[in-house]
Formats: C-alpha cells, structure tokens, sequence
C-alpha cells in the first residue's frame, strides 16, 4: 500500500527545490528513495529497461551544490524514455536490435537536464521505437498499470508514466509522435505535454517519424511541465529543426484569468465511438472552465475522420526509412529481431512509398495533412484552446490491443492528428470511471502556444485534485 | 491487387522465418485495406506539407568541431577491421577469378 504523503518524491518540484535548497533534505535521500521505490515496485510494474549504475547516480548526488541560483530541477531524480541516446548507459529504444547499444554521446535533452542539477536513475521501458500505444510492443516485459496490474499503462511512453505516478521519480522526459506522451499520461493519471514541434531539440531522440515527433515532460502536475519545459526548450544547433522563437518562462505565468476566453470542443471527436462516461467527464470538465469565466463553442474539423489513416500512411513510410539504419554493421543486431508491430510497419511504410503506389498513398497523405492544417487554423480562429478526449474508451486490459492490430491502430484518433499539424496538446486527469479508472482530456493549443494551454491546465488543476489522487498498490 | 509480402519484405531488408511471413501476411491487408480511404479523397490543387517548421535553410558556421574519435564511433560495430567497418556483401561473392 502506497503512503504517498510520507514519500519525498510525491512532493512538487518546486517543494522539493524549496527543501534541498534549505537543506531540509539532501539529493542522496531523493536518490535512496528513488531506488528503494524501483526495487520495491518495479518487479510488478517492469517500468525501467536499464536501471543507471547507482555509483554514478548517488555520485551526481553527493557532488551537486544546490544553492539560490540553482535551477529547481538541480538534485532532483528523473528518467527518460529509452528512447533518448545517454552516454555509456544502455539505449534500446525497446527493442533487441539495441540491446547491447551503449551510445557513445548524449541527447541534447538530457544534456540539458544534466546541466539544470538533475539525477538521472534509469531508462524508461516502451513500445519499441515508439510503435504502439500500450507499452505491450516491448522486448523488455509488458509494463503494468499501477491504478489495475492487469491493465495497460498506455504508451508508448508508458514506462515513464507509470514510474512517475508510482513515485520512483519525480519526472520523466518521454517522446509523442502519434500521443506517445498524452496517452499513457492519461492512462496513468499524471500530466503531459506534447510540444509545438521544433520546441525542444529531438537531436538523441532515437527516431520514429521525424516529421511528427516530439521531445517533452511528464510529470504529476502542470507546474511541474512548466518547470521542465523552461528547461529543455529552444534553439539547438544540433538539430537544424528546432525553432529560434524565444522560451518563455512558462512557470511564471501559469496564472491567469480565463474571462473571455473561448474552448473550441471539435463535434466530430464527440460522437459515437467515443465511451459515454469519458465524454460525460469532459463536458464536465468544459463547464468547470466556464464557471471560470471561459466560453465553450463548437467548431469543425471535417478531417479529422481521416486522421488515422493519414498519420500511418505518413508515419509508417517515415518509420521504413529512419529504421533502415539498423543493418548490423555499424551497430545493433540483425533487423530479424523486429516485433511483428514493427515489422509491418516498416512493411507498409515501404509499400506507401513504392514505385506505383507512392502518388496514391504517400503523397496523398501529405496532400490531406495540408487540408487539416487549414482546418485547425480555420477552428483556431473561433477559440483560443480545443478541448478533447485523449482515448476513445476504457483502458484496455494487457493483450487486448497488442493482439488486434487494426484496434490497436484506431486506439488513437485523438491524438494524432496533433503531431500530424505540429500543434501543442496537454494531457491532464479529467476524473476517473465508475470503476476507479483515470480519464484525462487534452487541452490542444496554436503553434507556440505552450504558455496558453499550461495557464488552462494549471487553473483547472487549481479547481480539481483528479492529478493528486493515487494508485494503492 | 495484391501485395506481395515476400516483395515487401525484401525492399525493406527484412529476411522472414515462415512463421514472421505468415504472421505478417495475414495481419498486414487489413491494415492496408483501412488506410485505403485516402485514394478516394478528391485533393488536386493541393499542396504536399513535408514538414511543419517555420525556418528554411537553416545552415551552420563552417567550423571544425569536436566529434567521435574512431574508437568511440566503433565501439558498437559488431565486426570491424584495423579500424575499419566490415560491411557484408554488395555484390555476389564471384568465385571464377
């Protein structure tokens, strides 16, 4: 049984900075806890691929100097996703082709967390290559809910969302290309964001769909994202598609009015196909943004039927050529250790790009992901934030989607049509089913418009406390 | 038509045991079949969007920066020669000299 009041790691980030910098704790403590929480826990929930060496990470502890110009991140324990390259610690990416891959450089994300103080303890368990939305997808042992052992933990960014809401860490930086962030972050009930693309530099992000992925926080409040946020945004000249604009100081601006304010609520995401209990929970959700002062309206997004289908013609062709890579010469094992999930998106991919088949399925593709851009545009100009659901119904058991590969793909309607227009979305807890099952919403946002969507999140956190409830184990 | 997994499978460098063949030729149609809606979208006119960044061209300075050493980008190769990568066959092995 959880005695989350007791735990260190259940605290904010900015509590604990508050703490460390007093000197009430110290990072070795965060880092005991941590570990002692993984070895306790993470047996059920196979949440970690690679634990770090503990030498090295109470190292980091034991020589960080905290003091008041320290970053709030500085001594606090964190995990990536095993998807982010870390030097001299195994990356896998979730799949055995990896397996034996030590990486020779960092991920500029995690270069930049090194340097804001924070502790690195492991490297987070999901779908391989970021193919699927279950976690299931692994060679490393299916990750397991915390809130129902045998259900999912989402993905593919599972192995971060359920290390987080169990306590092991105090955040976690996991990548969405299709919802690979918001999705386990509902499932798990903790909070996510998928950036603007460009907003965080994916230079050591192990690539997936290089045109719709993206690098980003998770962690157990919206306070939390904007902390992290400040700290991994911006220009890297690294990766030539990272954007110049300017970060904000997203942490200093969370509260806000909301007067005036309009949520979009797009009517074909709310019709049949979508679970009644979720859509009841967020209408819910849209009338407390009223009581805030917000206006709720409809608006259209006539696309967004094709959503699927354009985000795997895109997605599996860009997958078929990033994993061609892994050929066994100059690193990995042989490309026969690919899942089936893999395989026949790497297939598909191939088949979209063919000679003969290219104009009709790729190009077009790309055709209509320009008709959905000017869509949102179009639904933008009548509202500031859209409000969505995250999954279209119950969490699903362990083998229910992994074993149907059409469901699987269908999974996630919501989410990606946000990667495919670049847009930012922020996955939150909405409230939980009849049967004590989370339910997030997202809160979808313009280009750029991170600041805007975490001032949403953090009022509506303000007036809920869905994000503070936890799993007993 | 029909697709040809066996076709797939070697543009895309992937040597199938029977049973992955079997598994991915029942499994890959469907999905294909779903996806399938995209041909009958009336779209001419429109533009391709390959990427959603605002920036074009975005160049470097032309200088000399640190990078791998050759041990370091070796390190994971599986099989390598006096420093260098040893790379299978290209062509076929030809054996009349």
């Amino acid at each position: 049984m959880f005695l989350r009041r007791t735990q260190m790691l259940n605290k904010s980030i900015s509590e604990l900075s508050k703490l460390l910098k007093t000197r009430q704790i110290s990072s070795v403590d965060l880092v005991k806890e941590s570990y002692a929480r993984i070895e306790s826990l993470d047996p059920k929930l196979h949440s970690f691929i690679t634990i770090r060496d503990k030498k090295d990470a109470f190292n980091d502890a034991e020589n960080i100097v905290i003091d008041n110009t320290s970053s709030p991140l500085a001594g606090i324990p964190f995990s990536l996703k095993d998807a982010y390259v870390t030097e001299n610690v195994r990356t896998t990416a979730g799949n055995k082709v990896l397996d034996a891959f030590i990486p020779p450089y960092n991920a500029t994300v995690y270069t930049l967390l090194k340097n804001a103080g924070g502790i690195l303890v492991g490297k987070n368990n999901q779908d391989a290559w970021g193919h699927g939305g279950s976690t299931e997808n692994t060679s490393y042992q299916t990750a397991h809910n915390p809130w129902d052992l045998e259900r999912i933990t989402g993905g593919s960014s599972g192995g971060s969302a359920a290390s987080i809401v169990s306590g092991m860490v105090s955040f976690a930086i996991g990548e969405d290309t299709g919802g690979s962030i918001r999705n386990p972050s509902s499932i798990c009930n903790i909070s996510g964001l998928k950036v603007t693309y460009g907003r965080v530099s994916r230079y050591g992000a192990i690539a997936y769909a290089s045109s719709l992925d993206s690098v980003g926080p998770m962690a157990k409040s919206v306070e939390d994202l904007a902390i992290i946020l400040e700290a991994i945004a911006g220009k890297d000249p690294k990766d030539a598609t990272s954007s110049q604009r300017p970060v904000d100081q997203y942490s200093l601006h969370l509260q806000t009015n909301l007067k005036g304010k309009k949520i979009g609520l797009p009517k074909e995401f709310f019709v049949e196909g979508l679970d009644p209990q979720c859509k009841e929970i967020l209408l819910k959700a849209a009338k407390q943004f009223e009581k805030e002062g917000a206006e709720i309206v409809e608006v259209s997004i006539p696309y967004l039927r094709y959503g699927v289908s354009i985000y795997y013609l895109i997605a599996m062709s860009e997958t078929s050529s990033n994993l061609a890579r892994y050929d066994a010469v100059r690193y990995g094992d042989k490309r026969e250790l690919f899942s089936p999930e893999t395989m026949r998106r790497i297939m598909i991919g191939t088949y979209a790009l063919s000679a003969g088949y290219a104009d009709e399925l790729y190009k077009k593709a790309q055709k209509a992901r320009t008709v959905l851009i000017q869509e949102f545009d179009q639904a933008f100009e009548k509202c500031d934030v859209l409000l969505s659901p995250v999954i279209p119904g119950k969490i699903r058991k362990i083998g229910e989607l992994i074993n149907d590969p059409v469901q699987n793909l269908l999974e996630d309607l919501y989410t990606v049509p946000i990667n495919l227009v670049g847009l930012p979305s922020l996955a939150i807890p909405a409230g939980f089913t009849s049967d004590d099952l989370p339910i997030g919403m997202q809160l979808i946002g313009k280009k750029f418009a991170e600041q805007e969507i975490l001032q949403f999140g953090h009022v509506y956190q303000q007036m809920t406390d869905w994000h503070i409830r936890e799993p007993g184990m | 038509m029909k697709i040809s997994i066996k076709n797939l499978a070697q543009l895309a460098n992937l040597e199938l045991s029977s049973s992955q063949l079997q598994t991915l030729e029942e499994s890959i149609p469907s999905v294909i079949e779903h996806m399938d809606e995209i041909k009958h979208l009336d779209l001419s006119g429109v533009k391709q969007t390959n990427a959603v960044i605002e920036e074009e061209n975005v160049y470097r300075e032309d200088d000399v920066e640190h990078s791998l050493t050759q041990d370091e980008a070796l390190k994971n190769a599986p099989n390598t020669y006096n420093g260098f990568l040893v790379v299978p066959y290209v062509f076929e092995e030809n054996t009349d000299a």
